[in-house]
């Protein structure tokens, strides 16, 4: 067993962390970017490509850098640190897997170099509304026309849409509306005739739409993967963006983590800093467990992300899911309790930290979902 | 024993609940039940119409407009008020600075004071926390210094609930420096209008200006606005933290959240069916239900005990109502969210939730910020850990 970073991934860590500190190492970075019209800084997501971090996950031949489970994980811990608005999960965690896992060699020369270089952003066009957390819940169709397909339909949540050239759109091709059987995927441009786009702030700051497809007229090549058969390329989708939430997640809560403590040695009440509080430095004590059964779950979601096994393989994402966001709960309600009044204010960064961990507690399945997929099978066997 | 309510009760309970059902307008107790945000008319509108009726301030002295009510009622009258989503008459008029005006205040004071607070002519907002004093209250800093017949005030106050609306303050300031902590403080009255002062806005944590940052820069306040006697503040405060903490359980509102919860459950579909389908949610919701219960047979305890205490202090068992009552207003506030599922993240969908109230409504945007917003209420009024504190000290004598 080594739990150890490989030297290139030593490196990773040390260039990203570099960036998130230089770039959105204050709140008021943060908000810049948020408060800019795209939702972000365009100039800082041109400088993730000139890193490399846009390139991560593709591989090699497709001139990417060949990067897994841990390389993500590496990233997103530090981007999570840094509250980066830039759509890194949206383009390329979600829409990046997509197409890494689907596409035709002649769609990945036609679009991974332009998500490489930055010019092409992808958005992830699944849930709808009455779906909540079951994957296969797909009531939007795709219907077969001479030389290619017309989506109908309503996806809601869509992250980051309104600033994505391209959406991947799922679509029911054959099967009843929660048949796992029966679902595609689709490259569709988002100024394509038909679609639609209401777009707004999601509570963590960042950016979503909710999108009506109208007779969207689409031709064959748009079609991503094997028609009929995307449920399982959904599901592996899914995965990585666990593992990756899940690393996020665990930034976010060492960086809360690390703020609170410093808040209960520097704050005095009553003549003494309030760390001196038995009651308080127990809770910050369960934080800090709190964290480590995360990271601990974090790691093996991403050891599990790519496994062969599918029921092993989402068994091991519910179960890293439900710690993960139970950890995320304590650790922010606490990180808020420890502080009094200041946790409570958009001016501290902390409240920022609770919002995205709230936020990413509701993603891809809250704990009663995932908690009732791992008892469904029995438990972890 | 009898843990059942008399005829005569019953018959209070049942007049009260239509009073508030057919006389307080529906939009504003629709936007109570919602989570959104109230207007300052909503508050007064609402408080005007119960003034009217009598009702704003039952507790109160009878001489100042208060009803003969036994506590009983007077609990009766609150839960009922909450449950049906009416808004609370203003907290910093009616249950603080009222009470104390009648039982501290001269009697120019009272006359000029207390019928306006109770028709909410005058809002009025609470000046205590500091940024150097919250949990530690009597380490405030704010001072007053004695000029002819005026104090000159200098200093900071946070935290300032809804002061943006506020037409008055009432404040802790300290009046003798070289007393110790809670012997040189003292407790003025002054106009929001004052110069000098500055009203800086704090947005929550929710996105919405629930409070503020009130700044003193050599204010002078008439020397007739000192509530009872010079250094004598600490008293009159603990006297209103008390009342703030008797009633700061809110079961009726907790109780009104699980009743739209389990609407809203019956609407929200999850699989072939509704979220009120799923057992699981309905169990997690039937254990909140039976905390609160529990809590409410805790409440009329307390409440049947403070009626036979002589001494008028208050219970530190009420601290127990507070620790709970906070954790299940949080809790409802969880179901909530989970209800809300992956749309809770849906934030300003239907219009900029910065108190736009001409916004069309969704339920699912006000779901994460009400959970967002109610991690206060383990916070103010008394932290958990500081009743957690009183418990151990004044009940278990530890
Ligand atoms: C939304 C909101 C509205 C408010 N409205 C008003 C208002 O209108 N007017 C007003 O005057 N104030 C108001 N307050 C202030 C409120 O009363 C204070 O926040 C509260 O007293 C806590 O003080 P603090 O924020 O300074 O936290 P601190 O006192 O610094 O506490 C920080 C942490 O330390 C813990 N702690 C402190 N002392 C001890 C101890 N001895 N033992 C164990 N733990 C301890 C606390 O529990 C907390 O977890 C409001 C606060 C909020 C959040």
């Amino acid at each position: 067993m080594d739990f150890d970073l490989s030297s290139e991934q030593s490196l990773l860590k040390e260039t990203v962390d570099r960036w998130v500190a230089d770039t959105y190492g204050t709140l008021a970075q943060i908000e810049a970017s948020r408060k800019a019209p795209l939702g972000f800084s365009e100039a800082a997501w041109l400088q993730l490509a000139d890193l490399g971090l846009l390139a991560l996950p593709f591989s090699e031949a497709d001139g990417g850098f060949g990067g897994g489970p841990t390389e993500t994980l590496v990233a997103m811990e530090a981007l999570g640190r840094g509250l980066v608005p830039e759509p890194y999960f949206a383009s390329v965690v979600l829409g990046g897997a997509a197409i890494r896992l689907a596409a035709s060699s002649d769609q990945r020369q036609r679009l991974i170099p332009s998500l490489i270089d930055g010019s092409l952003r992808l958005a992830f066009a699944h849930g709808e509304r009455q779906a909540r957390y079951d994957l296969a819940d797909v009531a939007t169709t795709a219907r077969g026309i001479d030389g290619g397909f017309v989506l109908e339909g309503q996806k809601s949540v869509v992250l980051n849409a309104d600033t994505a050239g391209m959406l991947v759109v799922s679509a029911r091709t054959a099967g009843g509306q929660r048949d796992r059987a029966g679902i595609s995927l689709f490259l569709v441009p988002t100024d394509a005739s038909g679609v639609s786009l209401h777009s707004y702030g999601t509570h963590d700051g960042g950016r979503a739409a909710d999108i009506t497809l109208s007779g969207v007229h689409v031709p064959q090549d748009a079609l991503l993967g094997t028609e009929d058969e995307a449920f399982a390329v959904i599901s592996r989708i899914i995965a990585g963006a666990i593992a990756a939430l899940s690393a996020e997640a665990v930034g976010i809560m060492e960086a809360l983590n690390a703020l609170t403590v410093d808040y209960l040695k520097t704050r005095k009440q009553f003549g003494v800093p309030i760390g001196t509080f038995q009651v308080l430095q127990h809770r910050a004590v369960d934080m800090l467990v709190a964290l480590e059964q995360a990271r601990s779950m974090e790691l093996y979601a991403a050891m599990m992300a790519e496994a062969e096994d599918p029921v092993a393989r989402d068994l091991a994402m519910s179960a890293a899911k439900v710690q993960i966001n139970r950890s995320a709960r304590f650790v922010a309600q606490q990180a808020v309790q420890l502080h009094g009044g200041i946790g409570m204010t958009m001016e501290y960064l902390g409240a920022h930290y609770f919002r995205r961990l709230t936020m990413i507690e509701m993603m891809f399945g809250d704990t009663p979902h995932h908690l009732r997929v791992v008892a469904d099978a029995g438990g972890l066997a | 024993m009898d843990l059942s309510f008399t005829p005569e009760e019953t018959a209070f309970r049942e007049e009260v609940r239509t009073f508030f059902r057919t006389e307080i307008p529906a939009y504003i107790r629709a936007k109570v039940s919602e989570g959104r945000p109230l207007a300052r008319q909503d508050y007064v509108t609402s408080q005007r119409i119960l003034n009217t009726k009598g009702w704003a301030v039952p507790h109160w002295p009878l001489e100042h407009g208060g009803q003969p009510w036994t506590p009983i009622q007077r609990y009766i009258f609150t839960e009922e008020l909450m449950q049906a989503a009416v808004p609370l008459p203003l907290q910093f008029n009616c249950y603080m600075i009222g009470p104390v005006i009648a039982a501290f205040g001269s009697s120019e004071q009272k006359r000029r004071f207390l019928p306006r607070i109770a028709n909410l002519d005058d809002w009025w907002c609470q000046g205590f926390s500091e940024p150097g004093a919250g949990s530690d209250l009597a380490s405030l800093k704010t001072r007053a210094v004695r000029d002819g017949d005026e104090y000159i005030v200098d200093g900071q106050k946070t935290w300032t609930t809804l002061g943006q609306y506020a037409d008055w303050i009432f404040c802790l300031v300290r009046t003798d420096p070289d007393a110790k902590k809670q012997a040189g403080i003292s407790f003025l009255l002054i106009d929001m209008k004052s110069p000098g002062i500055t009203v800086r806005p704090i947005i929550t944590i929710d996105g919405r200006h629930e409070v503020n940052e009130i700044f003193f820069d050599a204010v002078r306040v008439p020397v007739e606005n000192l509530v009872g006697e010079e250094n004598r503040g600490w008293d009159y405060a603990k006297f209103l933290l008390a009342n703030e903490r008797t009633g700061i359980a809110r079961i009726g509102l907790s109780k009104e959240r699980i009743a739209r919860i389990k609407r809203l459950a019956r609407t929200t579909s999850a699989g072939q069916g509704c979220m009120w389908d799923d057992m699981d949610f309905r169990s997690r919701v039937a254990s909140v239900e039976i905390d609160l219960k529990a809590l409410e047979i805790t409440q009329m305890r307390v409440v049947a005990a403070q009626a036979k205490r002589s001494d008028g202090k208050p219970d530190p068992a009420s601290s127990i109502l507070k620790i709970r009552g906070s954790e299940l207003q949080q809790a409802t506030t969880e179901l909530l969210l989970e209800l809300a599922g992956p749309n809770a993240l849906i934030g300003a969908a239907s219009g900029d939730l910065r108190n736009d109230l001409n916004a069309e409504f969704d339920w699912v945007d006000a779901a994460a910020p009400t959970y967002f917003n109610t991690r206060k209420v383990s916070i103010y009024g008394g932290s958990n850990e500081i009743q957690h504190n009183v418990i151990a000290k004044a009940i278990l004598g530890l």
